[in-house]
């Protein structure tokens, strides 16, 4: 599983990062660097292992049904970048 | 003013030897004279006088929290109601949280003082704080004239209390960020239990990993300290229910009978020999004190640091995709359209180790690799958390090395992600496995630097894991003090 | 059961089959949001009800709302379905600015709600079984505005993070007809259930559906054998908000297809949207792009585990669903025609039963309803809720026609009154005079004016007893329509001699 620039480039765009194309070289060959690396884990049988999906014994908090939030539009709109009235502004989206 | 621990400084405020205000005032100007460190992203001395003023009321009714009038730093990773918080990044730009984290929250409702926002790696990524967007952070302890870094993330924090600028410091902690940093500045740091602190309001990295915790001059002030970080908080849905426990008075008691041990795995090819003298010498501390000394293994150690890289970065592409520019931070001038916007305002704010750690966790999250990396990775973490239960029917803590070496010099590590990585690689298992870690100092490498011995413990046994702690400290008796070099004065 | 068999398609080259599959969004009845505290009213200023959780703030995590996954599991119980006891959060990532965390949490490998089912009852009398795949809770997304500014869109949070229950059936529906008939019953059910309020105008309710066409036979080979290589590839139609758009966009989906297939074409797996003003779907290009959502179990989130004990609690509280409701009233002598549309709407069933509650026949309240009171409201366009006269009035007026009190004429006037003036139909008949008269003395005195006036029909119809009929009608206008029609019959016959079978 080689990281070539094109799936830098694939990548940087699901992540939204805007990446100069030459930055794509080096870039993959970190990335290249590291998935090398970690292909040391191909070396466990995980048969039969399940997925960590709690790390301490813990179970999930439940929270009672009532509105004790809200009505703090002002307050998100202090660090906005963009707004008008209490709507958070963006270049128009095309659907 | 800088002989005092938290505990001392407590103890002379309630005998009213001194007041908070003289206190924070001494701490203020330390903070303004240590600027060289780039310790502090944000002093707040206009709020830490403020608060000291209230607290110096209070101490004067006989009222007063467990930290009433202590003068505390705050990594820059809590949000803090109405002090900008920047999490290291320019992302955040002049984000100013209308919100107070848990943790803090707790802090103030103690009493303690705010005297400003630590430097961090940005986002809490890194170990070395050079990926800080305000700057590198120095360690207050130097090899010769040489500068050295203070390790990271949690770097202004670990040198804030290393250099006297504090009396104790926030950190936070997802693969080694309080603990590797405390080692290598000569500090205690104590990452606790995954779900001992609330992580609300705490900027997120890697969520199955962050964990806040103390870092501190002594072991007795990691117990006071997380005595008021730690609650229980219906605000976090993976935080604990369990009630705190009186950790000071948890440090009571000794040793004897304690079995500590020893994994074997940790003892690395290529280590330097004075990391694996010291570690020697950690044991024999304790079992001097009473402690029976057992051989463990933690067969899957060396996974840890490939699969810590697979799952942090993960979640952190996750986590940071909310920085888009639209509601908060950063938002790139002079866009085409809204896909624009977010690709220049992420390229922009996001400093290069971020931006490459965000491209590891989307790639490893993506259609038709999941299955390889992240899946596989969770389940090797299922294994390491086993190892550690295994281990544990032979023993109540283990003894660890904290670092792999001593401060290094900035850019040492930069050409190398993996390289960089490595400093973790004693400290990282236990974030996977979401154990609690303390790091003591216990001696100086033959260059004159500290170097700290991990202890870890099981979860939510924090007591038992100072009360170790406090041996430990008591037998390496380290009282080495960096030269200030730093202040002007 | 019967179920029918496809409807076909006719083409240039034979005959196609429509399969429809269904993806529901039902906004779960709660008072807060699935994560946060703040409050899910319709129709605030934007970005009033937004908590930082909701805005996707650093540092802010979310907490479950425990009414909403009650919500969930009483909506999988009445689909008969399974209930997972442990289920999983995942996020899925993408970017949008309504989006505001960068990921919605919704549950992708482990729903809280497994497969179910929900029978739909056809026109013909015919019902068909829609398998649910699963049931899971999900975030909803913020709303962005892009007509008010040519170069800007406004975003609005209020509806992000509102719970959502997607609800995913398998591809059984098999005309555009089932299709509406199927989210219309899955909209009684969740109704009754007072899961979601299925208002569809408000979007409490979304639907979009899949639609595929194959050839005659192709359907029952993947039921047979559950391969989708059976079938054809299916398109998915975003939106559809009512149940009439549902019927038209599947309707010219389906032929489009056939076209592009007869025409030596394929289909492609795309996303279009109904454009009910032009009656045509068109691909959405924007989202073409293609996705990686690169889901993965939320880790500021731990499993959902629910307890066995505490879903037999929640099973136990279920109302009557229509199913049942239906069975229970043709069992009390409702014909199945009826009794569907009782059901069809929580309100009108509500309302009948109501009616038998304060005594109406059963039989005679439905067609009260049916043949009497739907009919005006129909007329005046008002719902059941807008309506002016009560259960307890409509039954009052059935009642009195039992009793003998009123005539089924005078039943239709008192009706009237009660909708034009209000009040209570008991007092309204006393009130009016309207009651029935039944006196035969007062009976006898219009027949014996009737007579008088009339002679030469005494006569006629002496020669022909089926003209009594005319006689009664003249009792009856005597009598202003109060007197009761059988009494009248009962003293004619006496009176004229006429025989019984007259």
């Amino acid at each position: 599983m080689s990281v070539d620039r094109d799936t830098v480039r694939r990548i940087a765009k699901l992540a939204r990062l805007a990446v100069p194309e030459e930055r794509l070289d080096q870039l993959a060959g970190e990335l290249n660097g590291i998935f090398t690396w970690v292909e040391m884990l191909n070396e466990v049988d995980v048969t039969g292992v399940p997925a960590m999906t709690s790390v301490v014994a813990q179970k999930l908090k439940w929270r009672v049904d009532e509105v004790n939030d809200g009505g703090q539009a002002q307050a998100l709109m202090a660090n906005a970048p963009a707004h008008e009235e209490t709507f958070f502004v963006v270049p128009k989206v095309v659907e | 003013m800088s002989n005092f621990t938290l505990a001392s400084a407590r103890d002379a405020l309630k005998a009213k030897k001194i007041s908070s205000k003289e206190l924070t005032t001494a701490y203020i100007k330390a903070v303004e004279a240590a600027r060289p460190l780039n310790a502090y992203i944000t002093e707040t001395p206009d709020k830490a006088l403020e608060m000291a003023a209230a607290s110096d009321a209070r101490l004067a009714k006989g009222e007063g929290g467990a930290l009433e009038g202590l003068p505390l730093a705050i990594k820059d990773l809590f949000c803090t109601k109405g002090v900008r918080t920047t999490a290291g990044s320019k992302i955040l730009g002049n984000f100013i949280p209308p919100y107070e984290s848990t943790v803090t929250a707790n802090l103030w409702k103690a009493g303690a003082v705010m005297l400003g926002k630590t430097n961090l790696d940005e986002f809490a990524m890194g170990s070395s704080n050079e990926t800080s967007a305000s700057g590198p952070v120095f360690n207050p302890w130097r090899d010769g004239t040489k500068k050295l870094v203070p390790g990271g993330s949690s770097g202004g924090s670990a040198s804030a209390v290393a250099g006297d600028l504090c009396l104790a410091a926030t950190g936070t902690d997802t693969g080694g960020s309080i603990r590797q940093p405390a080692a290598i500045t000569g500090i205690v740091g104590l990452k606790p239990t995954y779900g001992r602190c609330s992580r609300w309001g705490i900027v997120a990295f890697a969520s199955s990993l962050d964990q806040a915790g103390p870092m501190t001059k002594t072991v007795r002030d990691a117990a006071i300290l997380l005595g008021s970080m730690a609650s229980i908080d219906p605000k976090d849905s993976t935080s604990t229910d369990l009630p705190v426990p009186d950790y000071e008075k948890a440090l009571e008691g000794g040793i004897k009978g304690l079995r500590v041990g020893i994994p074997r795995e940790y003892r690395m090819d290529g280590a330097p020999p004075e990391i694996a003298a010291l570690w020697d010498k950690g044991a024999e501390w304790l079992k001097a004190q009473g402690a029976e000394i057992v051989e463990v293994s933690l067969p899957h150690t060396k996974y840890a640091l490939p699969t810590y890289y697979i799952v942090a970065p993960a979640e952190a592409s996750s986590n940071l995709a909310r920085y888009d520019g639209v509601r908060f931070g950063h938002r790139a001038k002079d866009v085409k359209g809204i896909t624009d916007l977010y690709e220049k305002s992420r390229a922009e704010g996001f400093g290069l180790e971020v931006q490459r750690r965000i491209l590891i966790g989307t790639y490893v999250l993506s259609s038709g690799y999941y299955d390889a990396y992240y899946a596989r990775a969770q389940k090797l973490r299922t294994l390491i958390a086993r190892d550690f239960t295994e281990a544990y029917t032979q023993c109540d803590v283990l003894l660890t090395p904290a670092t792999p070496g001593p401060a290094f010099g900035l850019g040492e590590n930069s050409d190398d992600p993996v390289a960089m990585y490595l400093n973790d690689v004693f400290t990282v298992t236990v974030n996977l496995a979401g154990l609690p870690g303390l790091s003591v100092p216990a001696g100086l490498t033959a260059g004159g630097l500290p170097l700290g011995l991990q202890l870890i413990g099981k979860a939510f046994d924090e007591g038992t894991l100072l009360r170790a702690g406090l041996a430990l400290e008591t037998a390496a008796n380290f009282t080495h003090k960096p030269a200030n070099w730093w202040s002007a004065s | 059961m019967n179920a029918p068999g496809a409807k076909i398609l006719k083409g240039e080259t034979g005959d196609w089959e429509i399969v429809i599959g269904m993806e529901v969004h039902a906004q779960v009845l709660s008072k807060s949001k699935l994560f946060s505290g703040a409050s899910t009213q319709f129709g605030a200023e934007p970005n009033a009800q937004v908590s930082f959780v909701d805005a996707g703030m650093p540092g802010m995590l979310p907490v479950i709302n425990a009414k909403c996954v009650e919500q969930a599991v009483r909506t999988g119980l009445g689909l008969k379905a399974k209930i997972n006891l442990r289920s999983l959060f995942d996020r899925k990532n993408y970017f949008y600015p309504d989006l505001p965390q960068g990921y919605q949490i919704s549950q992708f490998k482990d729903p809280i709600v497994g497969e179910g089912e929900v029978v739909i009852d056809l026109p013909s009398g015919e019902s068909r079984v829609v398998g649910i795949e699963r049931l899971h809770l999900e975030q909803d997304a913020g709303k962005s505005i892009h007509d008010q500014h040519p170069d800007h869109s406004y975003v609005d949070l209020n509806r992000s993070g509102i719970a959502l229950m997607e609800i995913v059936t398998k591809p059984h529906m098999r005309s555009s007809e089932e299709a509406a008939a199927f989210l219309r019953k899955l909209r009684a059910i969740v109704r009754y259930l007072g899961t979601c309020d299925g208002n569809m105008d408000e979007g409490s309710m979304r639907a979009d559906v899949n639609v595929s066409v194959c050839r005659v036979g192709g359907y029952d080979k993947f039921r047979a054998d559950g391969s989708f290589k059976h079938l054809g590839t299916r398109c998915e139609i975003k939106n559809v908000n009512s149940m009439r758009f549902i019927a038209m966009a599947v309707e010219y989906e389906a032929r489009r297809q056939v076209e592009i297939l007869e025409g030596g074409g394929t289909i492609s797996q795309e996303t279009r949207l109904f454009d009910a003003r032009l009656n045509e779907t068109r691909s959405m290009r924007s989202k073409e792009e293609a996705h990686d959502y690169r889901y993965f179990p939320d880790p500021d989130l731990l499993p959902l585990e629910l307890d066995a004990a505490w879903v037999a609690e929640i099973e136990k509280s279920l109302p009557e669903l229509p199913d049942e409701k239906k069975a229970r009233l043709i069992q009390a002598g409702l014909s199945a025609y009826d009794a569907s549309v009782l059901v069809a709407e929580k309100e009108s069933a509500d309302y009948y039963e109501a009616m038998v509650k304060a005594g109406a026949e059963p039989k005679s309240a439905a067609n009260w309803l049916s043949n009497e009171y739907f009919g005006r409201l129909n007329k005046a366009g008002l719902t059941l809720a807008d309506g002016p006269v009560t259960a307890a009035a409509n039954a009052a007026i059935v009642m009195m026609v039992g009793e003998g009190v009123i005539s089924g004429k005078i039943a239709k006037d008192v009706l009237d009154l009660v909708w034009a003036e209000g009040g209570d139909p008991r007092a309204l008949v006393e009130a009016r005079g309207l009651r029935q008269v039944t006196d035969t003395g007062a009976i006898d005195a219009a027949i014996e004016a009737v007579i008088a006036a009339n002679p030469d029909k005494v006569e006629e119809v002496k020669a022909k007893p089926k003209l009594a009929a005319w006689f009664v009608g003249q009792v009856m206008k005597q009598t202003g329509g109060k007197a009761n029609p059988a009494a009248v019959n009962a003293a004619l016959k006496t009176r004229l001699n006429l025989p019984d079978e007259g």
